[in-house]
């Protein structure tokens, strides 16, 4: 049990209103783009418009003429140095300006670099780039095909297959779905979509050639990991290079790989020895930058007919574009996704997964997802309602049936992970008691009998985050460790930096409130600072709701060596040894004697001034937290929709989030977290798409066709919260902020399914339109 | 290169001018020209909100106005939204109720509150969910963005009622 903190000091627990926004809501944040730096200039990226093509000649004479033009690159320039291609941040390479062909529509071929921006972008239209056609392979089904067109010329395997992956046992999970008595099969496909944080990517490169020293702000979730691979792939000295990740506006995992943009700015930069700003717009954003998703599923599962689940076996076909630019732990081809068996008992089960190339935007990044956690539950929690309308059970009653039981803590899933605490019951209790369930079912079958579309459904489930443990996780050979420095000032205030980057979620205070959980130093004495490389101690960076889990811990446990330290120099001024004192948090006191006590601030002032002999001076502590497991948080959600059987629309009425992310630090930031994951899960279910046409030409490459939801469409959340705190992390906490969007697509879909199930349909995928919905309502006679 | 225009504006009560090409968007001479960076750009096709000023009173995505149609006009971005280092009851409302997260929808949404506000002293939910629907927000899902508008209202009613 973790002391309790006045709300002055503001420890864990504590809704303390967020350090960061005064900045913001006065509009002086500063983001890459407000960068301004003397002599900037800006670049502009000429890209392809074919998804397929040879190039024939790129011609620059009249960009390089064009007055206020400073330099054209081109993808032979950069051949010349070496640094036409890249590393992707998963075991493949990535054109950084294209050489010999083009691969996807809007790649990148020629960065142009003027005075101003509107020069570059008219210097940009001036490159005449010959492009020869190429047979375009959009269907990643089709890429394995004997006659389908070789995407990638320069690998030595002469194939589009990326990769096989499986894990779980093949025979038994065979034979377990040959002998069931009831069988459930679902497709599924989760389609390509986009984080597009409201910020774009971008950059301004600084290279000054007197020091030798390049600074980089950029829009990066993980800027130690970016100024490593910026030492390894430009063969810069690491102490000459800085990254600066400054306000970012969103990232979602967007902001993860390194782009082309970048490396052109830092290369441009070198060259004119002048610093280069390029800032993509939206368009440019949507459709080069790293998509998500993109899987083709199939489950089945396995069950008695009482409903008792035996087995799950799924498949999966992987569409990664035309580089696998994936970032993800190097053991993980397909990410987490075998968390797939989510909240439930199987005793058996195996999943497969095959990536393939396309000539599309490369990718898949792991999009507010622990490395497709969100297709895998999505997945499992879709492929369990269409077991529940085989066995003709509630699909409620279904899971209570199959849940991980409480007791059966820490569980070993059959696909190899160690799920660290839950108990799900609770959690669906709760949320079938907010939500009022047995009065919706018999609301449902009144409206049924009207002739009314109402459904309802419901998601259990669990995540798995907070990577990782350095035995199995890695990006790129790098742990994914993470870490926090903390220095207490000789007054009694601090300062805290960690290799961890916020993009919205709060840490400036809720890595400040840890610290006061474990200092009592109060919230508003401490700072906290992220993203410049050249302070903050190494880091794998923000993504894959890792902050708290690993950072958080981090910045706990070099709190605790602080408190250690600090307890030497109460002895010391107390004049007791350190076994007497007592410590509850801002204060060590003696034993028996709570009136004879050095507050935290006192004895961060003796630290300077009055030390016990030997001891080191200063109060600085620095932790760098290898985890010993993940942690697994959950939930259930329960979405109710009316359907419209004129237009198709479907209208979410109530939507009740139960999370369960351990003990909480500031209730009111998880919150927040929620609504905004929740409404990115509706954006995913009923409107967002990136397709492609059977020409590789991208249908929803801006924001006319990509659609985000606006306070219109966006229904009220209710939330609610059950607490099993993780047996394992220092402050018992799991981390929330990708729950609701892993958790909630199939609590939507799952009741849009549920309010037509009485008519035969059994899935439907997403994005469900109106215009999908309508079609069905019209083939089932249903339309008005 | 067009003939560059002078454009005389009254920025946040101050009179600033600069010689530019017709064709700037007064997005990027709020920001570059003027230097006021809170004003925001997050998409080229209108769609987002971020760059939205007021323009004498209305809100405007600053992003579709070319600069020399603000000639002669007065615009408030965000950073004339409070007064005299005192915040703005929205200012205050989007601190207290949450409603910003990343903060880069935030000015835009601010200022399309600020203009319904002035038209709209009390408005429903319904009536701020629409004010608002110009302006995109990823971080927040608007519920603590509606708080946030209503507790503005709130306070400034109270406001008024005591003057």
């Amino acid at each position: 049990m973790l002391p309790k903190t006045s709300p002055e000091i503001g420890g864990m627990g504590h809704s303390v209103k967020r350090k960061e926004d005064l900045r913001f809501i006065l509009g002086k944040g500063t983001y890459v783009e407000d960068v301004h730096l003397p002599g900037m200039v800006y670049g502009q990226m000429v890209r392809s418009p074919y998804a397929h093509a040879r190039i024939k000649a790129v011609r620059t004479e009249a960009a390089r003429n064009f007055p206020g033009v400073l330099a054209v690159i081109t993808g032979q320039d950069l051949e010349k140095a070496g640094l036409s291609w890249m590393p992707t941040l998963f075991h493949d390479k990535q054109m950084v300006l294209a050489t010999g062909k083009v691969l996807f529509q809007s790649q990148e071929v020629a960065f142009v670099v003027a005075e101003d921006r509107y020069t570059a972008a008219d210097a940009a239209e001036l490159v005449e780039v010959d492009y020869e056609d190429l047979p375009v392979l959009v269907d990643p089904h089709r890429a394995l095909d004997a006659d389908a067109p070789i995407l990638r010329e320069d690998r030595e395997e002469k194939t589009n297959h990326i990769f096989h992956w499986e894990v779980g046992d093949r025979k038994a999970t065979d034979s377990v779905l040959q002998s069931a008595p009831v069988k459930a099969k679902l497709d599924a496909f989760f389609p390509r979509c986009h984080p597009a944080p409201l910020e774009t990517c971008g950059c301004v490169a600084d290279y000054n050639s007197a020091t030798g020293k390049l600074t980089v702000w950029e829009t990066s979730q993980a800027p130690h990991a970016h100024r490593t691979l910026f030492a390894l792939v430009a063969g810069l000295p690491e102490n000459n290079i800085r990254i600066i990740a400054p306000d970012i506006g969103g990232g979602f995992g967007n902001k993860v790989p390194i782009y082309p943009g970048y490396v052109c700015s830092v290369v441009a930069s070198l060259q004119l020895g002048r610093p280069v700003k390029w800032i993509e717009t939206r368009s440019e954003n949507l459709q080069s930058t790293g998509f998500a998703r993109d899987y083709h599923m199939t489950a089945e599962l396995a069950a008695d007919r009482d409903g008792t689940l035996r087995g799950l076996r799924v498949k999966t076909l992987a569409d990664h574009g035309a580089f696998n630019a994936a970032a993800q732990p190097s053991k993980f081809p397909a990410g987490l996704f075998s968390i797939c068996t989510g909240s439930y008992d199987f005793a058996t089960a195996f999943c497969e997964v095959d990536g393939v190339y396309t000539n599309k935007a490369p990718g898949g990044i792991a999009y507010r997802c622990s490395f497709r956690v969100t297709e895998a539950a999505y997945l499992i929690e879709r492929a369990m309602d269409v077991l529940a309308q085989e066995l003709k059970m509630d699909p409620v009653e279904l899971r209570l049936k199959n849940f991980v039981p409480a007791d059966k803590f820490p569980y070993q899933s059959p696909l190899g992970w160690s799920y660290d605490s839950g108990n799900y019951h609770a959690a669906m209790n709760l949320a079938l008691e907010k939500i009022g369930y047995r009065d919706l079912r018999k609301e449902q079958e009144d409206k049924r009998q009207r002739g009314e579309l109402m459904g309802i459904g419901v998601s259990s489930f669990t995540e798995i985050v907070g990577a990782g443990p350095a035995h199995t996780f890695d990006i790129v050979g790098i742990k994914m460790f993470d870490s926090c420095e903390i220095r207490v000032h000789p007054t009694g205030k601090a300062i805290a930096r960690m290799g961890t980057k916020a993009q919205g979620q709060g840490h400036e205070t809720t890595f400040a409130q840890i610290i006061a959980q474990e200092l009592g130093i109060p919230v508003a004495d401490i700072t906290i600072e992220e993203g410049d490389t050249d302070t903050a101690p190494y880091g794998l960076g923000t993504y894959a709701s890792r902050s708290t889990p690993v950072a958080g811990a981090a910045t706990s446990m070099a709190s605790r060596k602080i408190r250690e330290k600090g307890r030497k120099i109460a002895g010391h001024l107390l004049e007791v040894n350190e076994e007497d004192l007592e410590w509850e948090p801002g204060k060590f006191y003696i034993k028996g004697a709570p009136g004879k006590s050095k507050t935290i601030q006192e004895i961060a002032f003796a630290a300077y001034t009055d030390l016990p002999p030997g001891l080191e001076p200063g109060l600085e502590a620095v932790h760098y937290y290898d985890p010993p497991n993940l942690t697994f948080p959950f939930g259930t959600y329960i979405c109710v929709v009316d359907i419209d059987k004129g237009t198709g629309e479907v209208k979410v009425r109530r939507f009740v989030a139960v999370d369960d992310c351990g003990n909480v630090i500031n209730p009111m930031i998880v919150e927040g977290q929620i609504h905004g994951g929740l409404t990115e899960g509706l954006a995913i279910a009923f409107m967002q798409e990136i397709a492609y046409d059977e020409n590789g030409n991208i249908q929803g490459g801006t924001f006319m066709d990509y659609l985000v939801p606006t306070a219109v469409e966006t229904p009220n959340w209710e939330t609610g919260k059950t607490c099993t705190p993780s047996p394992h992390h220092p402050l018992g906490a799991k981390g929330v902020g990708e729950s609701p969007n892993v958790g909630s697509p199939a609590a939507f879909v799952n009741a849009v399914v549920d309010a037509l199930s009485h008519l035969g349909v059994k899935h439907i995928d997403m994005p469900i339109t109106p215009w999908k919905v309508w079609q069905i309502l019209k083939a089932k006679g249903v339309a008005e | 290169m067009a003939t560059k225009k002078l454009v005389r504006v009254k920025v946040n009560g101050h009179d600033r001018e600069a010689e530019i090409e017709p064709r700037v968007l007064l997005a990027h001479f709020i920001r570059d020209v003027l230097g006021l960076t809170g004003t925001h750009i997050g998409c080229d096709t209108t769609n987002c909100g971020a760059c939205t000023v007021i323009l004498d009173g209305r809100p405007v995505k600053s992003c579709t106005v070319f600069a020399v149609q603000a000639e002669g006009r007065e615009i408030r971005t965000i950073e004339g939204v409070a007064n005299n280092g005192q915040l703005h009851p929205l200012q205050e409302g989007f601190k207290e109720e949450h409603g910003l997260q990343c903060g880069f929808c935030t000015p835009g949404m601010i200022l399309s509150a600020y203009a319904l506000l002035e038209k709209n002293p009390h408005p429903t939910e319904e009536e701020i969910r629409w004010g608002i629907s110009g302006n995109l927000c990823r971080c927040t899902g608007y519920q603590n963005i509606v708080k946030a508008v209503q507790y503005a209202a709130n306070k400034m009613s109270e406001e008024k009622h005591v003057a």
